[in-house]
């Protein structure tokens, strides 16, 4: 499916068995007896790629569609993709009078932007977020719609677009951050419609008869990640790397200096993941020794000039091929602080990348740098136990992670068993964070440095 | 629990006190509030045992049950608790002010008068915590659905007249306990909570008896020390100096003297002796009185507290939020609306999640203005900045045909803002709402991390913001629109008002993937009008 994926020929390899997954798809997208298609992507399998797709398939076969992204950045990038894809699609990016769209998403002729949806009719595809979708008024339903990140999609914002559409292409990745709210919802644990829970969740309980499509190949995690990932994250739903062992390499011209910084890096670069462990030791969320150590790790990474072999040739491990993951905003904007200290180029186009999980998901990189959200942390909140979350900071990288956290988060999560109530009607997630934890921890050991 | 709280918390401990949390009240407090003790029978989920309220200290009324079991006897307790609280909460709705507003009618689109009622007043009920209003909840689910004798069909079993009515009542006072920021009604331990940090944790401030313990020990005594007899002390024969304040009852005291009391009425009802039954029941209700006077008055102690802080500005403002839902339930008893549904509809769900949200961010928004140690916690959190100004530049934004002022204000603070140049900054305490854009960040500034632990966090360094709007229509800006050097200005990156919800379809109109329309639409399930303008907040998500 992915054009550059090396996929071995023959009728096992991974880029058969990927592309025997999206024609089921798409033949139920548009030819199927359900009005929604369900499709949960692991992260990195190509669902940009299938979005694209099936909006071809669709404006193709002489429809028009909409398509609904959660966020502006993601739109701008759905826009990007499509009208790259294909000049000779005509697409509307519908905006908010306060959110001007990226001016990469319109540099191209076929696209039209509007803050009013009345004006982009006649596009074969309108591109926005639920937010924006949610006031659109006096238009005739569309007979297609594809939501994007359906599963960061709350069920009220399902609600209010559902009128917009007749039909639905459903993508996103279920082992993804859930929906959140900053008010109690216990009220309405356990209805099928709880206003709070993921759109796809509502949905499928409203329609059982859809059965979730799976994509089952990663093509961004190398063979070092996915079967982690997948074990840990996905039990029930495994996937596999698109590439092979050894085809995906970080390779470090110049020795490191025997810091503890360039011994995880070498170790990373070697197998993939990295740990570099602190003395353990509680302490504040913005914990100065933990945020220099990342800075430190990043600072190196660039100073040691890497380069990322892979199916796509040789490139330079450059700033902006890096990101740094947090837990919480002021941990990133501690690590954006401590980066600029050392001379680190940070965001924008060319520099590194800092942000926390929620605003990383879907992005991807080559080597990523993440603290750990549990690190030094007196007690293990459902925050930062939740599956989600962990998910997101250990499956953004093409070639290697590195962790660093105190000491003693196996001891942490000893004391701290999940004590979240179970509530009837409410479908249990496997795994959970705590078990989701454990596993990746007990992976990253063998990569340990102690810092 | 933000870093600012925890360290209150801390200091609390050390100095053996509660530590303030705020300077002002951000909650509305009646002249004269219900106050009221609910306690629950163990045993069986949701069954009364006792009841204290009113409105006057010196004189509580007590409402109890001989045998908590005895089902007949628990509903005449709810019929009399109908009687106590049924006058005060229907008082407030014959006082109204008239409120007119322009709108479009619906089918010819001609500007239209529509004029509401809005009363004046509204009814406030506070319990001792988080688990009596829970048990209101109950208690109004278990009694909204009875039939009684004026119904057509009664039924074998039905209950006393007012008793359904007291059901939605308390329904919908549980129901608007769940809006953040509203007041009709309160729980004690969240009230005093929100106002001081004491030095235990937050499960332990929902003991009323520990917490009013570290706000006001007694002379000798650390907080922690009040707190811990307050939890633990018993007499000689066993039972707690500070009974708990309820729902549940200390399990020593009903097994050793609630449980042989009721034993004893049982019995003398047995024999069919109404002296010796009346008086056994008397005996329980004195039982249960000395349980419920301590409580009783530590409820108004904390009230006391409470009223020695000034009210903070915008409490009014969301009390009238209050006024609108208690309007909104009056005018639904009055035209005879069927009681609240067990599970919201799919909408009705998604109206009240969207309005508990824009309240959430309201009452917080709205506490950061009105409280500056509310605002602290944001400019701890590097939300916020606030400092002197030290220099005006009034520059001009000659892109379009007249000159716009946009003036460089810079401003002197240790506050270490989160944002980067570019960033839409609000300037809080301004003469009007004003927006601005984050500058530069002069030295010692931004946010640096700390190098170790130990090293001092407040060293002022300059912000530099550039005002954006809000200066009138002239070329040069409006006076008093543009801050002076010296004055103190604060500015946050978060907006200082809750954006508008968006609009959800009608019940009837529920789409397919939430199951379509409910099965049953019963006229309660009709939602009010969904264009309903900010000022009228309870229209969306009352139910």
């Amino acid at each position: 499916m992915s054009p550059l994926s090396p996929a071995p020929s023959g009728a096992d390899g991974p880029g058969a068995e990927a592309d025997r997954a999206v024609a089921a798809i798409l033949d139920a997208t548009l030819h199927g007896s359900e009005r929604g298609t369900v499709v949960d992507s692991p992260p990195g399998a190509g669902k940009s790629t299938l979005v694209v797709r099936a909006a071809r398939e669709l404006v193709g076969s002489g429809e028009q569609l909409m398509i609904v992204a959660q966020t502006n950045s993601q739109v701008d990038d759905l826009v990007d993709r499509l009208a790259t894809a294909d000049p000779g699609l005509t697409v509307g990016r519908l905006h908010g009078s306060d959110a001007a769209p990226d001016p990469m998403a319109l540099r191209h002729p076929n696209v039209l932007p509007s803050t009013k949806a009345s004006e982009l009719l006649e596009q074969s595809v309108v591109v926005s977020t639920a937010a924006k979708w949610q006031w659109v008024k006096g238009v005739d339903p569309w007979r297609h719609a594809i939501v994007d990140e359906a599963y960061q999609m709350r069920s009220d914002a399902l609600l209010a677009v559902a009128r917009l559409f007749d039909r639905a292409l459903f993508v996103g990745d279920p082992g993804q951050l859930d929906p959140f709210t900053i008010v109690g919802t216990d009220q309405w644990a356990g209805l099928s419609y709880d206003p709070s829970s993921s759109a796809v969740v509502t949905l499928l309980a409203h329609n059982p008869r859809i059965v979730p499509h799976r994509l089952p190949v990663s093509w961004r995690l190398p063979a070092s990640a996915a079967p982690l990932v997948s074990a840990a994250f996905y039990p029930y739903a495994p996937f596999r790397s698109g590439t092979g062992p050894g085809d995906r390499r970080l390779e470090l011209p110049t020795a490191g200096d025997g810091s503890a910084a360039d011994r995880v890096i070498d170790i990373a670069a070697d197998t993939g993941w990295g740990l570099l462990e602190l003395p353990a030791r509680h302490t504040v969320r913005t914990d100065p020794e933990a945020v220099h150590a990342v800075a430190r790790v990043v600072r190196r990474l660039l100073d040691r000039r890497g380069t990322c072999v892979s199916e796509r040739g040789e490139s330079p491990l450059t700033a902006d091929r890096i990101a740094v993951g947090t837990a919480h905003r002021d941990q990133a904007a501690s690590v954006r602080a401590a980066l600029t200290g050392l001379g680190v180029p940070v965001g924008g186009a060319d520099g590194v990348t800092v942000d926390t999980a929620n605003r990383l998901q879907g992005r991807e990189y080559d080597v990523t740098v993440v603290l750990h959200p549990l690190s030094g942390r007196p007690d293990a909140t459902a925050f930062h136990l939740e599956t989600g979350r962990l998910c997101v900071l250990a499956s953004r990288h093409r070639h290697a992670c590195i962790v660093v956290a105190r000491a003693g988060i196996a001891e942490l999560l000893d004391e701290h068993p999940s004590t979240e109530p179970v509530r009837l009607g409410v479908t249990v997630k496997f795994p959970d964070g705590w078990e989701a934890n454990h596993a990746v921890l007990a992976h990253l050991s063998e990569h340990r440095v102690r810092g | 629990m933000s870093l600012l709280t925890t360290l209150a918390r801390l200091e609390a401990v050390r100095s053996g006190h509660a530590e303030p949390l705020a300077t002002v009240r951000h909650r509305h407090l009646a002249e004269q509030p219900l106050v009221l003790i609910p306690l629950a029978t163990a045993g069986e989920t949701g069954a009364p045992l006792a009841v204290m309220l009113g409105r006057d200290r010196e004189r509580p009324t007590l409402l109890t049950l001989p045998q908590p079991l005895d089902r007949t006897r628990r509903f005449v307790l709810l019929a009399e608790l109908a009687t106590e609280l049924l006058p005060y909460l229907e008082s407030f709705g014959a006082d109204v002010e008239v409120l007119t507003r322009e709108t479009k009618d619906a089918e010819t689109g001609e500007p239209t008068e529509v004029t509401r009622e809005l009363c004046l007043d509204a009814p406030q009920v506070i319990v001792p915590n988080r688990g009596g209003i829970e048990l209101l909840g109950l208690l109004g689910r278990s009694t909204r659905f009875r039939r009684t004798a004026e119904d057509p069909d009664p039924g074998p079993y039905p209950a006393p007249p007012r008793v359904p009515l007291l059901g939605r009542w308390l329904t919908h006072l549980r129901d608007r306990a769940q809006v953040p920021g509203s007041s009709l009604l309160l729980a004690m331990t969240d009230l005093l909570g929100r106002h001081w940090a004491t030095g235990q944790s937050t499960l332990e401030d929902q003991h009323l008896g520990a917490l009013l313990a570290w706000l006001d020990p007694p002379a000798g005594l650390t907080g922690a020390e009040a707190a811990l007899r307050a939890e633990t002390a018993r007499d000689p024969n066993g039972q707690l100096l500070c009974p708990p304040a309820g729902p549940s009852t200390d399990p020593h005291f009903d097994s050793t003297l609630l449980a042989p009391a009721i034993t004893r009425y049982d019995a003398a009802r047995q024999l069919s002796d109404p002296a010796a039954t009346a008086a056994r029941e008397q005996d329980i209700h004195r039982l249960l009185e000395g349980l419920l006077l301590p409580v009783w008055e530590q409820l108004w102690r904390g009230v006391d507290l409470l009223r020695a802080l000034p009210e903070a500005a915008h409490v009014p403002e969301r009390w009238t939020g209050d006024r609108w839902s208690y309007t909104a339930h009056r005018d639904r008893l009055a035209a005879g609306e069927p009681p609240q549904p067990v599970q919201d509809d799919a909408v009705t769900a998604a109206r009240k999640l969207a309005q508990r949200e824009r309240e959430q961010t309201t009452v917080g928004v709205q506490e950061a203005l009105d409280d500056p140690l509310a605002m602290a916690e944001h400019r701890l959190a590097g939300e916020a900045l606030a400092g002197v100004v030290v220099g005006v530049e009034l520059e001009y934004d000659t892109s379009r045909k007249t000159a716009k002022p946009r003036p460089l204000v810079t401003i002197r603070t240790a506050d270490r803002l989160h944002a980067d140049p570019g960033q839409e900054l609000h300037r809080a305490g301004g003469p009007k709402p004003q927006k601005a854009e984050l500058v530069a960040v002069g030295p010692a500034g931004s946010h640096q991390p700390l190098r170790s632990p130990s090293e001092p966090a407040g060293v002022a360094g300059t912000v530099t913001v550039r005002l954006l709007n809000g200066m009138g229509r002239k070329k040069e800006p409006d006076p008093g629109t543009v801050p002076a050097p010296g004055d103190q200005v604060c500015f946050t990156t978060f907006e200082l008002t809750a954006r508008q919800s968006a609009p959800l379809p009608e019940p009837e109109d529920t789409p397919w993937t939430h199951g379509g329309p409910p099965r049953a639409s019963l006229p309660a399930s009709e939602p009010a009008s969904t264009s309903a303008p900010a000022s009228e907040p309870e229209e969306e998500a009352d139910r």
